[in-house]
């Protein structure tokens, strides 16, 4: 059923909107970034379901086999599963930074508090 | 942590299989599944178990944040030195086919002094990383 | 049985991404965020993709649960519902972007097609070649250190200077001014209530 149709495709773009909706709809930056994270990983797996190939196997050398899975989507996801985990370092080391300036980390507070401050 | 008697068994226990591990992934990624990113994380998640079980001040006695500074770079210059090493001998930039007198020894070689410096790069970062979250915390004003 | 496999997990990860949305306790959310990679982790296994399931399963399951627990112990564990309210316009881009993405996709290759334009461009040379050229094994290595070794260095870098960013943010004193402030500020609010 999977194989031949489209539909992995349509599940793969449920998750990535259900993270885009995370993070366009909820003020806390842990949630944003805990969206920006699922956003990711469908993305990865939007890449790894188009290197599928039907009746392939992983693509290590073997005997016996002949039809390998296209091994590039799968090189460029894992490098980008790496730096990914690093940026998302990066951000939460910035939540960490803006809690520590403003003792809450709600977009919607930071921003009361910074029209407090002009007025 | 003091209380946690199994755990702290345990974590002795499973910490150098753990690192054992990682040094398996990373030499025999050209033959299974793994290699230098793979390897590094496990090997700095080794780290921070470490750091977990018995603290962060006996885990930065034992990995000195400057010396893992120093490998965070090691890691990334070790990279580059194998394409310029590659550039000495004639090739181009990365190109490993120089590194040995047979082109197929030469990339195997490269290959694994490149995965290498992706693995040590890696490990570092995320045990630099966590100590530096973990730091955070305790600090004083 | 191979579809049983993809329908289980990806419906776990439906799941779990909604769960992710409904619940308040950011720590709960951090753990079904773990679970979400683990999970994703086996639907690579089943799509060919060890190497990225291995990669998915230390990082995602492992270090980045660890880090996102690290900071929700430096702030606060729960998601404040002081301005909690529908956000009927977040729902309508989002409707609107899946729309056209799932519009796209009947442009797409079919699901596993051996014939699809991604399977013919450079992927067979790599899958054919890595033996001669490079002899080794594993072609996901062979692309990623030496066909693709420029790609690859410029990652290491990108890591690398994540962490020196990290350690600009994270390395120095901690600095609370405005927080102080507020603090000193409040008492007295209190006592002129009073």
């Amino acid at each position: 059923m999977f194989e031949g149709g489209l539909y992995p495709y349509w599940i793969v773009i449920f998750l990535m909107m259900t993270g885009l909706y995370v993070v366009i709809s909820r003020d806390n930056l842990v949630k944003k970034v805990i969206g920006l994270n699922i956003f990711q990983v469908s993305v990865i797996m939007f890449y790894v379901a188009m290197g599928k190939v039907r009746g392939g196997t992983a693509p290590i050398e073997a005997e016996g086999f002949t039809i390998y899975s296209n091994p590039l989507p799968h090189v460029l996801m894992l490098t980008a599963i790496v730096v990914g985990v690093a940026t998302t370092a990066l951000a939460l080391s910035l939540v960490v930074r803006i809690n520590e300036a403003y003792a809450t980390i709600e977009e919607d507070e930071i921003r009361e508090l910074e029209r407090e401050e002009e007025a | 942590m003091i209380r946690h008697v199994i755990l702290r068994a345990l974590s002795k226990l499973l910490i150098p299989l753990i690192m054992l591990f990682a040094l398996y992934v990373q030499f025999h990624g050209d033959y299974g599944p793994g290699g230098g990113f793979q390897a590094g994380v496990i090997f700095g998640a080794a780290i921070i178990l470490y750091a977990l079980m018995f603290g962060l001040e006996a885990a930065k006695r034992v990995f000195p944040p400057r010396v893992l500074e120093f490998f965070v770079a090691f890691g990334l210059l070790l990279y580059g030195g194998v394409g310029i090493e590659a550039i000495l001998l004639g090739g181009n930039f990365l190109d490993y086919g120089h590194l040995a007198h047979e082109p197929v020894h030469g990339q195997h070689l490269g290959i694994l002094l490149v995965e290498l410096g992706v693995g040590i790069t890696v490990a570092a970062v995320m045990a630099s990383i966590f100590f530096l979250f973990a730091g955070r915390g305790r600090s004083d004003v | 049985m191979i579809d049983v496999i993809h329908i289980v997990l990806f419906t776990f990860l439906a799941v779990i991404a909604i769960a992710i949305i409904r619940l308040r306790d950011l720590f709960a959310a951090v753990m079904l965020m773990g679970i979400f990679s683990l999970l994703s982790a086996s639907l690579f296994t089943v799509m060919d993709a060890v190497d990225v399931a291995f990669t998915e399963a230390a990082v995602g399951a492992g270090v980045s649960t660890i880090l996102m627990l690290a900071t929700l112990s430096l702030t606060h564990s729960s998601e404040s519902t002081r301005y909690a309210r529908p956000r009927p316009m977040a729902l309508v881009a989002v409707v609107l972007t899946g729309a056209a993405l799932v519009y796209a996709t009947f442009d797409m290759p079919r699901y596993g097609d051996p014939a699809a334009p991604i399977h013919h461009h450079v992927a067979d040379h790599y899958i054919e070649d890595t033996d001669d050229e490079i002899g080794v094994p594993n072609m996901v290595t062979a692309i990623l250190a030496s066909y693709r070794g420029y790609d690859t260095w410029g990652e290491t870098a990108v890591i690398f200077t994540a962490c020196v960013g990290v350690m600009m943010l994270l390395g120095g004193a901690r600095t609370f001014y405005r927080w102080r402030h507020r603090e000193e500020d409040e008492p007295e609010e209190a006592g002129e209530a009073s």
